[in-house]
């Protein structure tokens, strides 16, 4: 099936989110959409789906002309859609959520017989192994995509369009995730990948079309250097490694001994972790996500009770409250922006002194100083090149990598004696990548002590001075962050580095 | 953060400046897709319904139904008549009476109203806060008859200074209402007990405990009486008449004002505020911004138990003086829901869905003595005002007013799982 794409226009009041798109998807190819975040390729893909109506341009199927009132006449033609953001009902299991909205009934009752044989049936056909009768919320994240997966080839689907699918997946998750669509590949299915990954699309794309600011702006071979790719997206050269200097040390000190983390269930995720960062330099904690890293992040923050010790230039910080590990200075961006980060409904600057409210400048005598709250807002706008129609919209419409330099600049605006940022750069577009790492470069060379935790080996590597890797919460190792990918992954996995000792 | 929203604000980014005819049609525009416009459509399509069970109730109307075959133009007539004769009995009743030979009656309605008005808006501002921050009070009730029996018994029981009495009357009903909604703050901060259930049992609890002062001799019951009925408040006590003795409109409508204000700045201006948001918004995001949740929880349900409070006391010093029963906050309490939602939790829209409120309970007497017009109507008006409001793209097909972007992130989740 051969899908076509011809002039494809949406606008959201005066602005244009798609320019005239023109795309063809050849059956049995991989076709990647690449651009930043906000150029256009999840309204593009919305169209497709149905879920939007274009202002002009039409949809074609083997030459023939499509009219989608919604997602129900798309997937009947033949198209189906993983979402960034999974649409599955987490209390059903694996074959309820596959059949739901295309339930088979026998005298009335739901046949989940026959649905669980095709779950089976189709996960045998891609070589991977799902139980029907999983429940999806006990299921990990790549598994859940998996179901997302099944489900769409159970309508028939030959065409997938998958919408950042990597971005909540594990390294070893996303090698698995490019061998199933290679195998959809080359049984026939026409593939579009919107990603803006640049390792990703280099590894898989048979055609690439890059988006910017809602037009495409051309096509790039799969052999295109990761430079092209991003210059191409970002419409100006990038720097896609940070410049640094070998680290400068202060006097500044984190030390963190015994640090151990439970659940309220009992189970230990953070397990006697000590080590200690010197202001000046960067230490990435990686691991594959749900190792520990996160909780460890949050007990540098104050966010989880924790056992042992945590001294930030002599003063211990642990069981203090959140309040006063931030007034001690540190400065925390949390894993999830969207949630932890931010409140959406709230404008960019009330975003930008969330926490900061507890004293002057921006509080005297219990009133908000607004004067003072706009005219550092103003200055955060500019300094961190935030895009945003103004300091009074609501941070939930700024796109991912701006809403990011909201958070950023906020920690960063302040006095620091500690940083600790967790997956900073996690679904932010090239450009923003490039300008937050120069940030906590920055941030390091004025004599902080830097905490990352990274999942991405890019970053680990771009930003870090050495690179603690974690396995079920215990330290595997502390190394060189030019430690070779291959020894960090073997680290990861478990194993740990012969003649090493923690540093 | 959904892909929808991303993609829908990113072009934001290079949007060229309009000229200024284009920005007052942008004004506009964002007029007629905010909340305001659907709160307008909702009482006036609660208005519109209203009328169309004033005609099919009204006897006048079904008679000439009767022989509408021979003569369709009776019919009409008849329900303009109704109808007409309805909410012109309510206007009268409530704002302005036509009827009247002086200027001082004529506007008493509009007085009465703003009598009516004054527990509305401070219990609507109690609810409101507490949708800021997240938090459902249904225990408007419950704090209202604490704050009577706080209030009341200082305004009956002692003998204090003029204006002072009042004033501590005021305070003790305030910190009743606070302290009793407080109950159900500190057990969801400790417990995690929800606000909605524990607010509705303390109405109970609070009902059945003013039974008791009241039925008991000693307590709060008049002396020398065997009516569950309290004595009435003291002089000193009393809110003293805002324009004179002939109109029922008294200083607690000043305070119920004063509210408003304090409530505004406290919301938009305060730090605290700015803290009941962030928690009611996104209590994740506020806990990582330092921000102690707990704390902040039951200093919402204070902050709303002492509005709520503010409410009972005015029913006590100033409308009802002469001693008050069980009834006396008159479900005030489940009201200020209605006009927290239609005030959109802000408030200077409570205040203004207050008077309106107090408008119907005001005229709706009128209306049933003048033109013999059951005044459930009007609850089933406001009633039907609640269900519109909470069913914003109904009214705005009705009104033809623009649907808010696409709404593709509600489509994306309904109809994908479809």
């Amino acid at each position: 099936m051969k899908l076509e794409l011809r002039g494809i226009t949406k606008r959201f009041g005066a602005l244009v989110a798609n320019d005239h798109i023109d795309l063809v998807v050849e059956p049995g190819e991989i076709h990647c959409l690449l651009g930043e975040n906000g150029a256009g390729k999840t309204t593009l893909m919305n169209v497709l789906y149905g879920l939007y109506q274009p202002d002009d341009g039409e949809i074609v199927i083997d030459d023939v002309v499509q009219h989608f009132a919604g997602p129900g006449d798309a997937m009947a033609a033949g198209i189906g859609m993983v979402h960034q953001h999974f649409m599955l009902i987490p209390v059903f299991t694996v074959a309820e959520n596959v059949v739901l909205g295309n339930e088979q009934t026998k005298g009335g009752r739901l046949d989940l017989d026959a649905a669980r044989a095709q779950v089976r049936e189709i996960a045998s056909r891609f070589g991977f192994s799902v139980d029907p009768d999983a429940v999806i919320e006990d299921l990990p994240v790549g598994v859940q995509q998996r179901v997302e997966i099944i489900k769409a080839l159970s309508r028939e689907a030959k065409v997938l369009v998958f919408d950042e699918p990597t971005a909540v997946l594990t390294p070893q998750e996303t090698d698995e995730f490019m061998a199933i669509m290679r195998q959809l590949r080359d049984s026939g299915a026409a593939i579009v990948f919107i990603t803006h990954k640049l390792r990703e699309v280099r590894e898989v794309a048979d055609r690439i079309t890059v988006v910017r600011r809602g037009k495409i702006v051309g096509e790039a071979h799969p052999g295109a250097s990761d430079a092209e790719l991003a210059s191409l997206m970002v419409g100006r050269p990038v720097e896609l490694t940070v410049h640094k200097n070998p680290p400068t040390y202060s006097d500044a000190l984190l030390e963190v001994s015994g640090l151990t983390v439970s659940d309220p269930g009992g189970a230990v995720l953070v397990d006697d972790v000590s080590f200690a960062v010197r202001g000046g330099e960067v230490l990435i904690v990686a691991g594959v996500q749900g190792n520990g890293q996160t909780e460890l992040g949050e007990a540098l923050a104050g966010l989880t009770p924790a056992t042992g010790s945590i001294r930030l230039d002599g003063v211990e910080l642990l069981g203090r409250p959140v309040r006063r590990v931030l007034d001690s200075g540190v400065g925390y961006v949390p894993e999830d922006r969207s949630t932890d980060g931010l409140i959406g409904s709230f404008t960019v600057a009330e975003n930008l002194i969330l926490d900061r409210v507890s004293g002057p400048p921006f509080v005297r005598a219990g009133a908000l100083q607004l004067g003072a709250r706009d005219e550092f807002a103003r200055r955060a706008v500019e300094e961190f090149d935030i895009r945003t129609q103004g300091i009074d919209e609501p941070a939930g419409r700024l796109s991912g990598g701006n809403q990011q330099k909201v958070v950023v600049a906020r920690e960063l605006s302040r006095e620091l004696k500690l940083l600790v940022a967790a997956q900073p750069t996690r679904g932010v577009d090239v450009g923003s990548i490039e300008f937050i790492h120069k940030r906590i470069v920055a941030a390091r060379d004025a004599g902080v002590p830097v905490v990352v935790v990274a999942t991405e080996l890019d970053e680990a590597a771009a930003l870090g001075d050495r690179i603690l890797v974690m396995y079920r919460g215990r330290v595997i190792g502390i190394v060189p962050a030019s430690t070779p990918w291959d020894q960090l992954g073997l680290m990861m996995a478990g194993v740990a580095p012969e003649g090493t000792v923690t540093a | 953060m959904s892909a929808e929203q991303t993609t829908a604000a990113q072009p934001l980014q290079h949007k060229v400046p309009e000229p200024g005819d284009a920005r007052w049609r942008e004004a506009w525009h964002r007029i007629v897709s905010g909340t305001w416009a659907v709160s307008l459509g909702a009482v006036i399509l609660a208005i519109l319904v209203g009328s169309i069970m004033i005609a099919a109730t009204d006897e006048g109307v079904r008679a000439a139904i009767g022989y509408f075959g021979s003569r369709p133009s009776d019919t009409f007539s008849a329900v303009g008549k109704a109808v007409g004769g309805a909410y012109a009995a309510l206007f009268r009743g409530a704002v302005w009476d036509f009827h009247a030979s002086t200027f001082a009656t004529a506007i008493r309605p509009l007085t009465n109203s703003l009598t009516q008005a004054t527990p509305l808006i401070a219990a609507g501002l109690g609810v409101a806060v507490g949708f800021r921050a997240g938090q459902f009070n249904i225990g408007g009730r419950g704090q209202m008859l604490m704050a009577a029996i706080a209030g009341g018994w200082i305004g009956s029981a002692l003998n204090l200074p003029p204006v002072i009495h009042m004033l501590v009357a005021i305070g003790a009903g305030i910190v009743g209402g606070a302290i009793w909604a407080g109950i159900a703050g500190v057990l969801k901060a400790t417990t995690g007990a929800h606000e909605v259930i524990v607010t509705i049992m303390l109405n109970y609890i609070a009902f059945y405990i003013l039974g008791y002062l009241l039925a008991t001799p000693g307590l709060l019951q008049a002396p020398g009486s065997s009516n569950p009925k309290t004595a009435a408040m003291h002089p000193n006590a009393i809110m003293p008449p805002l324009l004179g003795p002939k109109f029922t409109l008294h200083w607690g409508f000043i305070f119920a004002l004063a509210a408003v204000a304090l409530t505004w700045w406290l919301l938009e201006r305060s730090k605290l505020g700015f803290e009941f948001r962030a928690v009611g918004e996104n209590p994740a995001a506020a806990r990582v911004a330092g921000i102690d949740v707990k704390r902040t929880t039951v200093a919402v349900m204070l902050v709303a138990g002492g509005l709520v409070g503010l409410a009972g006391v005015t029913q006590v010093l100033g409308t009802t003086t002469t001693g008050f029963g069980d009834g006396i906050d008159a479900g005030v309490g489940f009201d200020a829901i209605t006009v927290a939602l239609l005030g959109r939790s802000t408030p200077f829209g409570v205040l203004g869905a207050a008077i309106l409120f107090g408008a119907f309970r005001a005229g709706g007497a009128t209306m049933q003595a003048a033109v013999g017009v059951p005044i459930e109507i009007v609850q089933v008006v406001q009633a039907l005002i609640v269900l519109f409001i909470a069913a914003p793209p109904l009214v705005r097909a009705v009104f033809r007013l623009p649907q808010p972007g696409s709404g593709p992130r509600r489509t994306t989740s309904a109809e994908v799982a479809a």
